[in-house]
């Protein structure tokens, strides 16, 4: 079954929506989604340096958006620009990662394929890594969401209650540079903050509870990815941005939904 | 028995000290208030006592086992955060349906359990956030200018709960306020911070002390001796009369209920 390359696609897709839509409710709560778009730009400066080292793309990636999240995440504690700080970061890391990936003499690589992903391609073994990276963060989100919902609220209220806020905002930072491994060569660098954020901001006006919201969110995520492999595939148009479009559609129903209901539960 | 005990606590942030050699224990089942002006880092205090700050000097020892409820000064929940009070009290730990309805109940808010946190009043809110702190049976409640937001009478309503919820417990209390109207009459003892520690004692000697009216003046009697008379306690204007400054406030009283007639 694995051996036919849209079940894989597929696949691939739901697995990284899976993951990227319950960690993006964490992503909107803490209004993170600049920092998650600066985390995920330096995607590409990870496929350079996994090209230069000739190590799996998956580790490079992982390993640049984790160092650039960290920097992000130091330098935002201290300074108080922290939205200058991340728009340096963030397309700082786009535009040297570019640069360095034309640099690199072996590989003429597609770039494209690493800016808006190419999930048609992804093999048994990136489907293996995927589906590992997406079960180690949900997995991990499922542990700790009771200290992270609470960090998330106050960090000092953590505190009272014996959790490091500290400890979770590093746990924050390692999955989102986990995520973002994940979700390179599904929707690609410039599209995973929409993964993150927009299933998660179309579950908001339904749900009554975080858990909701996250489960909601996965839901969203799952159907955005299905329904973008199938959109991709009638309209042959690109499937990360076609994957996202599918997201946005749902996000746009969901929020006249809500209108409406709103109506509909006032009216007489 | 000590419960909490800081010794020559000092903060300095970016050059400046915002505290310098604080020392104080709490006793167990004592209320003790901090009060202190803007700035004069009361929060800072707080923040070193529950361990969300490392202070640059001094140390902080706990009872071992010590079980603290904190209320914080100001909670900001996230607008894309959907949270019922209900769940809000889950937080971090999940607790049994009776104990939530017990400890909304001591609080004054039985009836918000699945209204979401963002819905709730800021005095409705505060319960909540006091709901939480007592659910784990607290040997220490401290609570960071609880009342803020609330005007002055729901802030009194707010005080005698906490007076009604350490009757309950038999915790002791630590509270910060730049509101002495209500609190000060509250407190078995009053420590008056200005970056260090002025003076403190019971309420009647901090008020009393030069250190403390050199800081906030005397105007705020009237409504300390307003407060004691909410609360039945007239003893304290037998004392007024043996002392000027009280008789004074005797007559601010008077002054207040006057304008509100």
């Amino acid at each position: 079954m694995l051996d036919d390359f849209l079940i894989r696609a597929a696949l691939a897709a739901v697995g990284t929506a899976l993951a990227a839509s319950v960690l993006g409710c964490f992503v909107v709560w803490r209004r993170m989604a600049y920092f998650g778009d600066a985390t995920a730009h330096a995607a590409i400066l990870g496929v350079a340096v996994a090209l230069a080292l000739n190590i799996s793309v998956f580790a490079g990636v992982a390993l640049v958006a984790l160092v650039v999240a960290l920097l992000i995440h130091r330098l935002s504690d201290r300074a108080q620009g922290t939205d200058t700080i991340l728009g340096v970061l963030a397309h700082g890391s786009l535009a040297l990662g570019l640069v360095a990936v034309t640099l690199i003499p072996a590989a003429r690589i597609d770039l494209e394929a690493y800016l808006f992903g190419d999930v048609l391609t992804v093999s048994r073994l990136d489907l293996a890594i995927i589906w590992g990276g997406a079960g180690v963060v949900l997995a991990v989100l499922w542990v700790h969401w009771s200290a992270l919902l609470t960090a998330t609220l106050s960090p000092d209220l953590a505190t009272a209650s014996g959790i490091d806020p500290r400890r979770e905002n590093l746990i924050l930072i390692l999955l989102l540079a986990g995520v973002v491994a994940v979700a390179i060569k599904v929707v690609g660098a410039l599209l995973i903050t929409a993964l993150l954020v927009i299933p998660a901001a179309g579950a908001r006006r339904i749900v009554a509870s975080p858990e909701g919201m996250a489960l909601l969110a996965g839901t969203l995520g799952v159907t955005a990815a299905l329904g973008g492999v199938a959109l991709s595939l009638q309209l042959d148009t690109p499937t990360g941005p076609s994957i996202v479009v599918a997201a946005l559609v749902l996000f746009a129903l969901s929020a006249v939904g809500g209108k409406l209901w709103a109506i509909g539960g006032s009216a007489p | 028995m000590t419960l909490l005990q800081g010794q020559g606590i000092g903060v300095v942030r970016n050059g400046t000290t915002i505290l310098q050699d604080v020392g104080l224990r709490i006793a167990a089942g004592e209320i003790v208030t901090i009060v202190g002006p803007n700035g004069s880092g009361k929060s800072t205090l707080l923040r070193v006592l529950i361990g969300a700050l490392q202070p640059d000097r001094g140390t902080v020892t706990r009872q071992p086992g010590l079980r603290l409820g904190y209320v914080p000064q100001k909670l900001s929940i996230d607008a894309t955060l959907p949270l019922t009070a209900r769940r809000f009290l889950d937080l971090p730990d999940r607790v049994p349906e009776a104990a939530a309805r017990a400890a909304l109940d001591a609080a004054g808010v039985a009836d918000v359990a699945r209204r979401q946190m963002a819905d709730l009043s800021g005095g409705q809110f505060q319960r909540v956030l006091l709901a939480r702190a007592i659910l784990r049976r607290p040997d220490l409640l401290i609570l960071d200018e609880a009342t803020q937001g609330l005007d002055q009478p729901g802030a009194a309503r707010f005080y005698r709960q906490i007076e009604a919820v350490r009757r309950d417990l038999n915790c002791a209390v630590l509270m910060v306020s730049h509101e002495l109207h209500v609190v000060m009459a509250a407190s078995d003892r009053v420590i008056c911070l200005n970056g260090h520690i002025c003076c403190e004692g019971t309420p009647e000697v901090v008020s009393a002390a030069p250190a403390y009216r050199e800081l906030f003046g005397t105007g705020t009697g009237g409504a300390l001796a307003l407060y004691r008379h909410d609360h039945g306690q007239g003893h304290s204007h037998d004392h007024g009369h043996d002392h000027g400054h009280h008789h004074q406030h005797h007559h601010a009283h008077h002054a207040k209920t006057q304008d509100h007639a």
